[in-house]
């Protein structure tokens, strides 16, 4: 390869934080048209190097060459002028306004004549163009559509239509299909292969090892700051990378151990909030894990959060235990024995700026009191049991939950259920975002936990961990219950054709549940 | 705010420090910027005026802050769930002048006294309800109510000021206890109580740990099963109960009720509570960094007496102060 062609070069790049070397020594390089997956455990390192490759951080030292030419980044608007562009995970969109205007946010056109001159925006040559990003990436987004009305699917369009506009040569994914559903990943590999076509460079942050045999070129593997591996995918093999990343042999991808199952803890008849789940049944079984499965959108996380009484339904009943239950709010959910680990830990699992002692006790705290005084020593003894018990990974129980990685954290969200002992857990894609090492660390909890006679609720995006986890998995479509199919008749054919609406056969499944 | 790399987050997390940290728990604590700037304010007037540092002058100050600080508490609770109470100065007005009309018309003291606070409690209360159940934002609504309670201070008086309180209630605000020779002020010793009480209520006790977790998080803390509405109504009323001590002190004090009273206050109030460390933003904040934060304001005030500042140009100065007093902070918990 010669310098041209490598858009990219870092090299020896070193970056502390306070008690943790977090990049130490690493080189990476990324060439036009090349897809270079970029993996390794939450802690890894692959946030931070590509916050500095995008002027998010600096580095200590180290070197980084842009067209075969040495650079200094000085801030992410430098960056950006570079050519470097990061799609984060959470998107930076402003929700009210159109795509248009956020695919040339701080660079509107301006208009002719006196209009130029009061710096009034040319709305219609904005919308024109940002129309010919979006088609250019092959969104099906009109330019005019609010952000908010947009799945994140589309949003996601919106981000990557957006760098475009300012000419990235290299663009970071972090993550990018982890709030996509099947489908629109396959339309993400589309649009990431017409960028390959353009000569970008891409650089792919991922979780998910399928993903990176799919559309990878290049997988580059970080472990505890270090470059560890770096091969052609055609050199590389799942297990290899696995070994790669957690240094250890991974001899399952899911501890799935078989629980008993017991008579039936939760019943959910008729569950209907007009327009976003409609009439949904199913009854959940002592130590059963019930895999909710869907296409983004399908509304597996609505009916969530009617069950923890988050959102008002228009109808049905939750019966726990054998005996009906009024759910208006989440502090009902809690004393009917529900526990929810919601979708997103930053913003709605933890509270980041206190201590893990205080995220891990806040639920149950009216048990380590009495009137109302606390007892810090139970709390104490509580948060630590559990920080042992899950294998938290913090310095102390006063560290705050902000400074933990990704995996740590949804640790500490499950920690806080498990301290109040719900009969029946929701868990709302409980491994999005996280490591392989953790992510294996949750499913073997999770089988625990109903070997223990909890009900599990698992929503999940990734058919593998459905079918891996599961009891009987309820597919959803468009708000509706598809069907409820038993772990033997799973298969991830069938899910998707339940998922895409092709099979409903929820009226047969629905009788035996029943029966 | 971006103090993302401050240790902790204040007294809420005072306790199961590993071994080895307590130095470092000292200097990193987030009152410790705040402290340093008042000391070198009260160091520089002691050397450069000769009255600052005479007990008269201290326990003037002391109080002469004791209403504004005990309101500061609750205030800063307020802060700490992310919300703001603007009309803590018309409540105080209003309490202290509840508690005054109760005994113009002859009802003793202690009824009279609980009456104001009761006001108080009831105008924090209609401010909890008026957010959480009326979905106002917490500057709107206070906003309306502090034009209500003094519109109120007003209405009820036809804008004269009650006068002639018993001397039983106006001991209260005027009495100096004798200790270690010193004549120390009442409201000093209320003040002190409740800074005392009302730490240990935040650091100490479930509705403390709720109160920071709603500021931190109110999604999380509700998904955790909390209710947040209820824990919001308590904050307001007990700022407003907080507004109402302070104003009673100082009717007390001053022996009479003008409609007129605390006028302003609010942003003295406000500006101890930030200046004392509370984030804005929610989740953070601590009673000593507001007890700093009160008295930074009244040596600020009485310091720029002291040392010959027009009253005219007094409260540029003070407003000059705090934003360079609040910058300091910040670039001291950024550079950590």
């Amino acid at each position: 390869m010669s310098e041209q062609e490598i858009t990219l070069r870092m090299e020896g790049i070193f970056k502390a934080f306070p008690g943790v070397q977090a990049l130490d020594d690493i080189d990476f390089e990324a060439a036009a048209s090349e897809v270079v997956a970029l993996v390794g455990e939450n802690g890894a390192g692959k946030s931070t190097l590509m916050k500095i490759l995008c002027g998010a951080y600096r580095k200590d030292a180290g070197r980084i060459f842009l067209h075969g030419q040495e650079t200094e980044i000085e801030n992410p608007y430098h960056a950006q002028q570079l050519g470097i562009a990061i799609i984060y995970q959470e998107f930076n969109l402003t929700p009210n306004q159109s795509a248009a205007a956020n695919i040339f946010m701080a660079r509107e056109p301006r208009q002719q004549g006196l209009g130029r001159f009061l710096n009034f925006v040319d709305r219609r040559r904005m919308e024109r163009e940002a129309q010919e990003h979006l088609n250019r990436v092959g969104a099906r987004v009109p330019a005019t559509a609010l952000i908010s009305d947009l799945s994140v699917a589309q949003q996601q369009m919106v981000e990557v239509a957006k760098e475009l506009a300012v000419d990235a040569r290299i663009i970071i994914m972090d993550e990018p299909t982890s709030a996509l559903g099947e489908d629109e990943v396959e339309t993400l590999f589309e649009i990431i292969g017409t960028l390959k076509e353009q000569g970008i460079a891409i650089i792919f942050i991922t979780h998910r090892l399928e993903e990176v045999f799919r559309i990878a070129d290049r997988v580059v593997v970080l472990r505890d700051g270090r470059r560890v591996g770096s091969m052609s995918i055609s050199e590389a093999t799942p297990d290899k990378v696995i070994h790669l990343m957690v240094g250890r042999e991974l001899t399952e991808m899911f501890y799935k151990e078989e629980a008993e199952i017991g008579e039936p803890l939760m019943e959910v008849r008729g569950l209907t909030r007009r327009g976003v789940v409609e009439d949904v049944s199913f009854t959940l079984r002592r130590g059963e894990i019930l895999g909710f499965s869907g296409l983004v959108g399908a509304g597996r996380t609505e009916t969530a959060r009617l069950l923890f009484g988050v959102d008002r339904k228009d109808a049905g009943e939750i019966w726990v235990d054998g005996e009906q239950m009024r759910i208006t709010s989440p502090v009902d959910a809690v004393v009917a024995g529900l526990g929810f680990v919601p979708e997103d830990r930053g913003l709605q699992g933890l509270v980041l700026k206190l201590p893990v002692l205080e995220n891990i006790v806040l639920p149950s705290l009216d048990n380590h009191s009495r009137a109302g005084w606390l007892d810090q020593r139970s709390l104490r003894n509580t948060a630590q049991t559990y920080v042992d018990k899950l294998n938290i990974r913090t310095p102390h129980l006063q560290q705050k939950a902000m400074f933990l990685s990704g995996g740590n954290q949804q640790k500490v969200v499950l920690a806080k259920w498990l301290a109040l002992q719900p009969k029946v857990l929701i868990m709302d894609e409980p491994t999005r975002g996280i490591d392989v090492g953790a992510k294996a660390e949750v499913h073997a909890l999770m089988s625990q936990l109903a070997q223990a006679g909890m009900g599990i609720i698992m929503i999940s995006s990734e058919l593998p961990e459905i079918l891996g986890m599961s009891d009987r998995v309820l597919v959803m479509h468009e708000g509706r219950v598809m069907a409820i199919l038993d772990r033997a008749e799973a298969t991830q054919e069938k899910i998707m054709a339940c998922a895409s609406g092709e099979i409903n056969n929820i009226n047969a499944t629905a009788k035996g549940a029943e029966a | 705010m971006s103090n993302t790399e401050s240790a902790h987050g204040g007294s809420v997390v005072a306790m199961a420090r590993p071994r080895g940290m307590i130095w470092r728990s000292v200097v990193g604590r987030q009152e410790l910027g705040v402290f340093l700037i008042l000391l070198a304010m009260v160091v520089f007037l002691s050397l450069y005026t000769d009255t600052f540092l005479t007990s008269t002058n201290i326990f003037n100050i002391l109080r002469a802050f004791s209403w504004i600080a005990i309101s500061a508490f609750g205030q800063c609770m307020v802060i700490i769930t992310a919300g703001v109470d603007l009309s803590v100065g018309s409540v105080m007005g209003l309490s202290g002048l509840a508690s005054a009309m109760l005994l113009e018309r002859g009802i003793n003291v202690p009824v009279a006294v609980v009456g104001g606070l009761l006001t108080g409690l009831v105008a924090g209360f209609l401010n909890g309800l008026m957010i959480t159940k009326g979905k106002l934002p917490p500057f709107i609504a206070t906003l309306g109510s502090y034009l209500m309670a003094r519109g109120l201070c007003y209405g009820l008086t036809g804008g004269w000021p009650v006068r002639g309180l018993p001397q039983s209630f106006r001991n209260l605000g005027q009495y100096d206890i004798p200790i270690a020779g010193f004549g120390v002020p009442l409201p000093l010793i209320f003040m002190l109580i409740f800074a005392v009480l009302t730490s240990i209520f935040l650091t100490r006790t479930v509705w403390g740990y709720r109160i920071y977790a709603v500021g931190g998080n109110e999604t999380a803390t509700a998904l955790s099963g909390i209710n947040t509405a209820r824990v919001k109504i308590m904050v307001y009323s007990l700022c407003g109960l907080l507004t109402a001590i302070g104003g009673v002190l100082m009717t007390a004090r001053l022996g009479v009720a003008a409609p007129t009273a605390a006028q302003g206050y609010e942003l003295d109030v406000i500006a101890a509570v930030v200046v004392g460390g509370t984030s804005f933003s929610g989740g953070e904040g601590t009673i000593l960094g507001v007890l700093i934060g009160a008295a930074i304001m009244q040596v600020l005030r009485n310091g720029l007496v002291l040392i010959g500042v027009s009253a005219y140009w007094l409260q540029a100065v003070q407003g000059l102060v705090i934003v360079v007093a609040i910058m300091l902070d910040q670039l001291r918990k950024r550079g950590r």
